[in-house]
C-alpha cells in the first residue's frame, strides 16, 4: 500500500493542484491581504511626492514573468497617474516593450493622460549597465527619441530631467538580475530613491538590499502585487490570485508532510541512509 | 500507455478545443475579430504548453519551437526599431547617402567592433572578434569591479555592523541585528576550510548550516509561490478571458 504512495504518478499531483486552483478561483471567498512594511514604504514614498514629480519605471521583464509583474505595473500606474506624477517608462528587456507600452497607454487612457505630456515611453535600449550609466550622465543622449520617435529634448513630460539624478523615484520591475544592476550602476552612483518589484523567485536575493537601505521598498511576487492593489484600492488579478495562491500553498504543505510521513513509514529513510553511508566511505 | 491511446487523446483534445471555440463564437460572446482570434490562439498555446505535464508530445514541440521563433523575431524587430535604426542607420547611413546632414562618424567605431564580434562564425576571420571582446572585457571590468565592491560588499557589510541600540530601533530590529550578525559569522565559519570543524568552530559551523537551511527553505518557498503564480495567471486567463466563467 505504502509503495503505491512512494511511487505515486506525478500527474496525480498536477491534477490535484489544477483542481485546487480552478475551484478556489471559481469559489468567491475573501482572505485578508495586509500590506507588509516594504510594500507600504513604496506606497508612502509615492504618496509623499508632490504633483509633477518624475517617477521612472523600468519594465525589466518579458511575457514569461508577466503574471507576477504586470499586475504590479498596473497597480503602480494607477497610483502614479492618480497622483498626477510624470511617468517615465523604459525597458532593458526587448521582450518587455509590448507589455510596458500596453500598461502605460491603457492606464493613461483611463486617467486622460497624454503621451509626451504626462508620461513618456522611452522603449528598449541594449547595454544594461552602460545604458544606466549613460542615463546617469545624460538621459537625452541615452534616449534621443522616445518609443514613437519624438525628440526627448522637446517632450513636456521630461522638462527638468537631464539625467537620472533629476528623477524623484525609480522603480525597477525585475524578472532577472536587472535590479542589482540598477542598484550598482544607478542608485549607488547617482543617488536617487529606488524601489524594486520582482518575481517571487528572486525576492529572497533582494531582501539584503532592503536591510542595507539601498532600496526603500520591495514588492515580491504576486503577493507583493496584491498588497499594492489593496493599498491603491484597485483589486484585480493579483488580489484574485491570492485565493488559489493560499489554497495551493496549503496543498503543497500537505504534500510535503504526507510524503515525508510515507517516506519514514515505508522505511525509505533506512535505504537512503545506507546509500549515503556507502557513498561517504 | 501505447501510441494509439495517445493518438486518440490528442484527437479528442483537439475536437473538444474546436467544439468549445465554436460554442464560444456562436453563443459565448466572441465576435469575429482579431481580439477574439488572439484569445483563442493564446488559449490553445497555453493548453499545448501544459500538455507536457502529461508527457512530451508533438503539439508541445510545435509550441516550444513557435515560442523560440516568435521571441527571436520580436527581439530582432524591437532591436532594429529601438537601437539600430535610431542610433546607427539614421545618424550615420541616412546622412551619408542623402547628404541631408553631417554623418556621425563616431558611430563607425562601435559598428565595426560589433561586426567583428559576428565574425566568430568565420574560421578565417574569427581572430578579429578578440579585439571586440578585449574592449568588452576591459570596459566591463573597469565599470564593474569598483561598483560591485562598493554595492555588494562594502554597503552590504553595513547592516552587520549597525549599532544594536541606536535609540530609534524597536526591540525586534535589534533582535534582527543579532540574527544577522550571528548568521553572517557562522555561515562564513562554515565555509572556512583552513581550520578543522571541531569544538567551538564545529558548533558555530553547525549553526551556520541551520542558517543556510532556513535560507534554502525561504528560497524554495518563494520559488513555489512564483511557479504557482504563473499557473494561477494562466488559469485566470483561461477561465475569464477565454471561457468567460470567471468575472
Amino acid at each position: 500500500m505504502l509503495d503505491k504512495f512512494v511511487n505515486i504518478d506525478r500527474r496525480i499531483i498536477f491534477v490535484l493542484v489544477a483542481i485546487a486552483v480552478i475551484v478556489s478561483l471559481l469559489l468567491t471567498f475573501r482572505l485578508p491581504i495586509p500590506p507588509t512594511p516594504p510594500v507600504l514604504s513604496i506606497y508612502n514614498t509615492i504618496e509623499d511626492l508632490p504633483p509633477d514629480s518624475h517617477v521612472l519605471i523600468a519594465f525589466d521583464y518579458d511575457p514569461a514573468a508577466m503574471e507576477e509583474l504586470q499586475p504590479m505595473a498596473v497597480a503602480l500606474l494607477h497610483h502614479l497617474y492618480s497622483k498626477d506624477l510624470k511617468v517615465i517608462g523604459l525597458t532593458l528587456w526587448p521582450g518587455g516593450t509590448g507589455l510596458a507600452e500596453q500598461a502605460l497607454v491603457t492606464l493613461a487612457g483611463e486617467y486622460n493622460k497624454k503621451s509626451g505630456e504626462d508620461f513618456v515611453f522611452l522603449g528598449y535600449k541594449p547595454g544594461v549597465a552602460s545604458l544606466i550609466i549613460n542615463m546617469g550622465e545624460n538621459l537625452h543622449t541615452a534616449f534621443p527619441t522616445d518609443f514613437y520617435g519624438n525628440d526627448t529634448q522637446t517632450l513636456p513630460a521630461l522638462r527638468g530631467v537631464h539625467s537620472l539624478k533629476d528623477i524623484d523615484y525609480v522603480i525597477d520591475l525585475a524578472a532577472g538580475a536587472s535590479a542589482e544592476t540598477w542598484i550598482a550602476f544607478g542608485k549607488e552612483k547617482y543617488k536617487f530613491d529606488m524601489a524594486v518589484g520582482c518575481t517571487a523567485v528572486i525576492g529572497p536575493d533582494l531582501y539584503p538590499f532592503l536591510d542595507s537601505r539601498q532600496i526603500n521598498g520591495l514588492m515580491a511576487g504576486l503577493k507583493g502585487a496584491a498588497e499594492y492593489e489593496v493599498l491603491v484600492g484597485f483589486q484585480a488579478n493579483a488580489v484574485e490570485g491570492m485565493r488559489p495562491q493560499s489554497v495551493t500553498h496549503a496543498l503543497v504543505v500537505v504534500f510535503i508532510i504526507f510524503s515525508n510521513a510515507v517516506f519514514f513509514a515505508s522505511g525509505g529513510w533506512r535505504t537512503t541512509r545506507k546509500r549515503l553511508g556507502g557513498a561517504g566511505r | 500507455m501505447n501510441r494509439s491511446v495517445d493518438f486518440w487523446i490528442l484527437v479528442g483534445t483537439l475536437a473538444a478545443f474546436t467544439a468549445v471555440n465554436i460554442f464560444l463564437f456562436l453563443y459565448g460572446g466572441f465576435r469575429i475579430d482579431w481580439d477574439s482570434f488572439g484569445i483563442v490562439i493564446a488559449a490553445g498555446l497555453t493548453l499545448i504548453m501544459y500538455s507536457f505535464l502529461y508527457k512530451d508530445n508533438p503539439a508541445f514541440k510545435i509550441g516550444e519551437n513557435l515560442y523560440v521563433g516568435v521571441a527571436l523575431g520580436y527581439t530582432v524587430i524591437i532591436t532594429w526599431f529601438n537601437a539600430l535604426k535610431p542610433d546607427i542607420y539614421e545618424p550615420f547611413f541616412v546622412p551619408l547617402f542623402t547628404g541631408t546632414a553631417r554623418p556621425e562618424y563616431l558611430v563607425v567605431v562601435p559598428v565595426i567592433l560589433g561586426i567583428f564580434m559576428v565574425l566568430r562564425i568565420s574560421t578565417r576571420l574569427a581572430w578579429l572578434s578578440r579585439w571586440s571582446f578585449a574592449f568588452v572585457v576591459g570596459l566591463g571590468a573597469g565599470l564593474t569591479i569598483p561598483n560591485y565592491i562598493h554595492t555588494f560588499i562594502l554597503r552590504q557589510i553595513e547592516p552587520s555592523m549597525r549599532p544594536l541600540f541606536g535609540g530609534n530601533e524597536t526591540v525586534f530590529a535589534s533582535v534582527n541585528g543579532i540574527f544577522i550578525l550571528v548568521g553572517v559569522v557562522t555561515v562564513l565559519l562554515y565555509f572556512f576550510f583552513s581550520i578543522e570543524h571541531k569544538g567551538p568552530v564545529g558548533v558555530a559551523s553547525k549553526i551556520g548550516i541551520y542558517f543556510l537551511m532556513v535560507s534554502f527553505g525561504a528560497s524554495f518557498g518563494y520559488t513555489v509561490m512564483g511557479r504557482m503564480s504563473l499557473l494561477i495567471g494562466r488559469m485566470i486567463f483561461l477561465l475569464r478571458d477565454w471561457l468567460g466563467v470567471l468575472h
